[in-house]
């Protein structure tokens, strides 16, 4: 009567593992399958997603409340930027969307070369918005338009401090997006090793979806950006 | 003797003292028997079904649904009792009344200096009349500090962009504590002080010390020295408005909007003119941002004030003339305090050194 | 009568000398390399723990300058700073991992039948990011700290102070990734990991309770980490975002700093909801009472707890109306919290209440966290509030929230699943002392604090007025006793692991799959994957195995 030891449910027979079909080499221990393998990876990015949508929406809530109070200073700082350059890198990247879109599909229908021709286009393609920032940059600090010690902008000395408020969002607001486009660029280039070493397929092709997701949020944090800071002086409140 | 070495109470000295002080006994009152009731019945609990050799598995209960019911609702009915009373002890403390005494706070690293309007200036102490509102118009020139006056129950943040102000009348007269209550730095913990309440004619007497000026004369001063005057002039001839009885009147901005001239509207036509154009005139305006300090800019904000007593001259501002309509009500959403109420009324002239 | 006790106490034996997650290997890259979630569940409770050792340093030193009216025994930098770093290393570096980070990682994916949490490699990551946080942190506090107060505030925190805030808000973004990432790793973890026929409803509370957390910190912390990157760029440039000489607003960063650290109090408090139940369930052998309620009230309190974040702003300069708004709310919130005491009150009802240690730590929780959050009323009682604001009010209110609810419960947690973690049961006798201890102690050292901040004491002052000498003085005795009560556990917890008797499988009779597998449990929690299909708590089930035994 002494040796029952109480487990909290009724006895459940052993399960017997049943192999019915070998592993997947890209097949985590914990998980069942690839499907939750995937479903569970694309969930976590999703929610990463989440987080970044916050971390920019931070930024981008603050900016409006200054938008708001000085819409003036607003106005007149946003016709400091090359709309050309600001419209041309529009397109840059939604080209790029679309050539990582065309790669997730290579990569659904295993054609390990388009994989890799497009995860190159799209490389390229972030490659040339990035250069083109960097000359916006080069160009915004000749014209003295980088807040704190390098600042000599003073055409209009009355909205001189407030424009100096916008650039400074200017300048973290763009510069947040370059990283992540950077950080998405690494990405790129490993992910371009991994798809000419085959290991992608149509059975195993979440990652390169994943990756995509992460560039078409990039994507949309410009589509956002570019109003915001290049487009804004043709409204008038 | 020994009580006053060790006070479990704070002193009430103030119109807002008792009714705070009230809302905090009863919240001592409710909370701390539902609290205590709540132990008491986990201690019981505890004991009378405590694990014994016969009691080692519980029994399993349904739990009424009316139960749950009963205490989601009842507690949220009390809450909203208590949001009412709390609401309604703020706008209480929010609401400045009219006749209140104007003094002006500056609040730097670490001192606190006050400004009567009769000119006197004083450091980290404050003398006051008893039984008289007290308005305080608080001005930051470095980081963000706090003037808390606990006998008085009120504290307001004091920030470095923009103008609060708090008020309280004092019950009785004494020492009691200035406490800067927001983290500002080094000596945060010395930036303490005292108010001095004192009987009116005290107060009278003190004031007597008086200084170079009353605040708004200095602030005339200013206010020829930076050649406001050139453009703000007291016809309608001149390229700015004319700013007699502009303080807390309405005004027309350029886009047609309508903003109240109060405290913060003064300052920002000073410091960042062209933000808010009055319709009708040019901005032409210079920013006298970085020009003016904080104390200066208290001084045109009270020489602006006495603008609305149109046929006093500017250094004696008896009268209380120009109440407003909506003095009294809580108008302006952006500010804790209205400044709706309007011409300072400083009770003497000044003559002679403070005390 | 005996044999029935002997039955349902414990069946002690030796742990068998299968393989399980501790000896399945020795070297220092089997454990800093580890992708289990248990080994790395072991890494932070050694990291959480040097940190709160660090952190009570600070609190310690405080007490004790306040012993005295004059500031005597610091300098008043030296006690800036070190009420900056107790706040900073005790809120970025315990409260908020203590529990997801430790209890969480160690047992959710066992609760869940789960061989491992969805993303092993980023926990692990989330590992390394804290410790590079921390490391930051202390290169901080060894070259000369930081002085701005935890919250950093402009533009005290831009412009003003001359210590390392750069360094500190930077090892506190980088705290909030790893934060970011656990709760990451929870969420799919549970919404992909569960075992076959674990059901939302037959979760146990802790996972609703760590789900709820997850949430927050998923939702909340970019916030933080966004106002951080804009504070070191306002810090780096000399300009910036809420510099008022360019138009900018401090009390907008009080907003954007609130919106995280406001639900960060529900990311350090909702765990601990978490463990209570699990433990109230446990020690009286009984379903939680109205386990709905206490599920959802969980979410609630994560939903409503975004939208109070102005109430640390009523005299800091919003409106009156918005201050209204964000008072309703504030009330609101409590609401929730309220179910969850009444609900672990009603469970005692009929029940089978053990007085065993962790059940100790968890009456003392629900008292001391009913006292600290009627006491947050008064602060959201608005015209109140104008006068308890930043006073010793608000000081003792947060730590009866956070040390008396959070690390007691943290407290609670530790002892309940030491014997699981370990394979060793600790000192009874001692464990108890050590509760008795801290609970003595801690209202001690802050109920006085309360009356202090009645009476109008500022926080944060180096040197106070002497007429709040005697209230002071209590409260540091009562932080030594304090000190003495989390020594106790550090010192008797590490002696189990070599001489605690060796615990079963389920030394306190107890529900729930954690208490299926072996103490240790196995590299991957389970031999197979249970498949689950009883209810969460379902200690009739345990009556029933007892009217088996007894017929044996």
């Amino acid at each position: 009567m002494s040796d029952v030891t109480y487990t909290g449910q009724t006895p459940v027979p052993p399960v017997p593992e049943v192999e019915e079909h070998p592993h997947h080499p890209f097949l985590q221990h914990h998980f069942e399958d690839l499907g939750q393998q995937h479903e569970a990876s694309t969930l976590g990015m999703w929610c990463f997603l989440t987080t970044e949508i916050l971390f920019f929406g931070g930024i981008m809530l603050a900016y409006w409340i200054y938008r708001l109070a000085y819409p003036d200073a607003w106005s007149v700082a946003s016709t400091l930027q090359n709309t050309t350059l600001g419209a041309t890198n529009t397109i840059v990247l939604i080209m790029s969307s679309l050539t990582m879109a065309l790669a997730v599909r290579e990569a659904q229908l295993g054609r390990r070369l388009g994989i890799v021709a497009m995860l190159f286009l799209t490389l390229i393609f972030g490659s040339c918005f990035l250069g083109i920032k960097m000359y916006e940059y080069h160009a915004h600090w000749q014209e003295g338009l980088f807040p704190g010690s390098a600042w000599h902008w003073n055409e209009n000395p009355e909205l001189a401090p407030k424009i100096q408020l916008f650039m400074t969002f200017y300048w973290g607001m763009t510069g947040l997006h370059a990283l992540h486009m950077i950080i998405g660029a690494g990405l790129l280039l490993w992910f371009m090793w991994r798809a000419w070493k085959d290991q992608f397929g149509p059975e195993y092709y979440g990652p390169v979806e994943i990756m995509g997701l992460y560039w078409h949020f990039v994507d949309i944090v410009w589509i956002f950006l570019f109003p915001f800071l290049y487009l804004i002086h043709g409204h008038k409140h | 003797m020994m009580l006053s070495d060790f006070p479990l109470w704070p002193e009430q000295a103030s119109t807002v003292a008792g009714p705070t002080d009230t809302l905090f006994i009863f919240l001592c009152i409710l909370t701390g028997g539902v609290s205590l009731l709540t132990f008491l019945v986990i201690f019981y609990l505890a004991v009378r079904y405590r694990r014994t050799p016969e009691n080692q598995l519980a029994q399993d209960i349904e739990p009424p649904k009316a139960l749950e019911i009963t205490w989601i609702v009842v507690p949220a009915i009390i809450f909203v009792g208590i949001f009412l009373w709390g609401s309604w002890l703020y706008f209480h403390i929010a609401r400045v009344p009219d006749n209140a005494l104007d003094i002006y706070a500056t609040g730097k690293q670490w001192m606190w200096k006050f400004q009567h309007a009769g000119g006197q200036r004083e450091i980290n102490t404050l003398h006051v009349p008893v039984n008289r509102p007290v308005r305080i118009t608080l001005a930051s020139e470095d980081v963000i500090h706090s003037l808390f006056l606990p006998a008085f129950r009120v504290k307001m943040d004091v920030l470095p962009n923009r103008y609060r102000s708090m008020w309280f009348q004092a019950t009785k007269t004494g020492h009691f504590h200035i406490f800067c209550a927001e983290y500002c730095g080094t000596l945060h913990s010395g930036m303490i002080g005292w108010v001095d309440v004192m009987e009116p004619s005290a107060y009278e007497s003190w004031l007597a010390g008086g200084a170079e000026g009353s605040l708004a004369s200095q602030g005339e001063q200013l206010f020829q020295k930076y050649a406001c005057s050139t453009c703000h002039t007291n016809d309608a001839t001149g390229r700015g408005p004319v700013l007699l009885g502009v303080y807390g009147s309405s005004v027309m901005l350029s886009d047609d909007s309508i903003v109240k001239a109060d405290d913060n509207y003064i300052r920002e036509s000073i410091l960042n003119p062209r933000a808010k154009v009055v319709k009708g005139f040019q901005p032409i305006m210079p920013t006298f941002q970085g020009q003016v300090n904080e104390e200066d800019l208290l001084k045109l904000l009270a020489y602006v004030k006495s603008l609305n007593a149109p046929n006093k001259p500017p250094i004696e501002p008896k009268s209380a003339a120009g109440m407003q309509s909506n003095a009294g009500a809580p108008t302006n959403p952006g500010a804790m305090t209205t400044t709706s109420s309007t011409a300072t009324s400083a009770t003497t002239t000044s003559k002679g050194q403070p005390r | 009568m005996s044999t029935s006790q002997t039955l349902y106490d414990v069946r002690f034996v030796e742990p068998a000398r299968t393989r399980n997650y501790l000896n399945e290997d020795y070297g220092f890259f089997s454990w800093v390399l580890t992708r289990d979630h248990k080994r790395i569940a072991i890494l932070y409770l050694f990291s959480v723990s040097i940190m709160f050792v660090i952190g009570g340093f600070f609190a310690m030193m405080m007490r004790l300058e306040l012993l005295t009216p004059e500031g005597d025994l610091l300098t008043s930098d030296t006690y800036n700073k070190f009420f900056t770093l107790h706040g900073v290393v005790m809120v970025f570096f315990f409260l908020i991992p203590v529990i997801p980070a430790v209890l969480g990682n160690f047992l959710l994916p066992i609760m869940l039948g789960a061989k491992d949490l969805a993303f092993p490699r980023i926990n692990l990551l989330s590992w390394y990011l804290y410790v590079i946080a921390a490391i930051i942190g202390l290169v901080v506090i060894i070259s000369g700290g930081v002085d701005t107060g935890w919250t950093f505030y402009t533009p005290f925190s831009t412009q003003y102070s001359n210590t390392h805030v750069f360094g500190t808000t930077f090892a506190a973004f980088i705290a909030g990734f790893s934060s970011i990432l656990t709760g990451l790793n929870f969420i799919v973890t549970v919404h992909r990991m569960r075992a076959p026929g674990l059901t939302w409803y037959r979760l146990p509370l802790f996972v609703w309770s760590m789900y709820a957390t997850a949430i927050v910190q998923l939702l909340a912390t970019p916030v933080l980490a966004i106002t951080l990157v804009m504070l070191m760029f306002e810090r780096t440039l000399g300009v910036g975002f809420f510099d008022p000489a360019l138009g900018g607003d401090p009390v907008l960063y009080q907003h954007m700093f609130w919106f995280y650290s406001h639900p960060a109090v529900y990311i350090m408090i909702l765990p601990a909801m978490g463990v209570a139940s699990e433990v109230v369930a446990a020690f009286t052998r009984k379903k939680i009472f109205g386990y709905k309620f206490v599920a959802f009230s969980s979410l609630g309190i994560a939903f409503l707890g975004f939208l109070v974040w102005a109430h640390h702003l009523f005299v800091a300069g919003i409106s009156v109306y918005s201050a209204m708004i964000f008072a309703f709310l504030s009330f609101a919130v409590a609401v929730p919290s309220a179910i969850k005491v009444f609900n672990w009150t009603a469970t005692l009802y009929k029940a089978s209440v053990s007085w065993q240690t962790p059940m100790l730590y968890i009456m003392g929780f629900i008292g001391l966290f009913t006292i600290g959050g009627v006491t947050g009323l008064f602060l959201a009682s608005l015209g109140l509030d104008i006068h308890v604001t930043d006073t010793y009010f608000v000081v003792a209110h947060f730590h009866y929230v956070m040390v008396g609810g959070t690390v007691m419960a943290y407290l609670a947690g530790i002892h309940y699943w030491w014997p699981k973690i370990t394979g060793r049961m600790y000192p009874e006798w001692w464990a108890r002392l050590a509760a008795l201890l801290v609970f003595v102690g801690f209202n001690l050292t802050f109920f006085p604090q309360f009356v202090l901040g009645y009476l109008g004491m500022p926080r944060r002052y180096h040197a106070y007025a002497p007429e709040f000498q005697v209230l002071n003085v209590l409260s540091t005795a009562g932080a030594s006793v304090l000190a003495l009560g989390y020594a106790l556990p550090i010192v008797y917890l590490v002696w189990s692991l070599k001489f605690g008797r060796p615990a079963g499988v389920n030394p306190w009779g107890a529900v729930g799959l954690e208490w299926t597998t072996s103490s240790p449990p196995p590299k991957e929690n389970f031999h197979h994957t249970p498949v689950v299909t009883w209810e969460a708590y379902d200690y009739p089930a345990l009556l029933e195995a007892m009217g088996e035994t007894q017929n044996v």
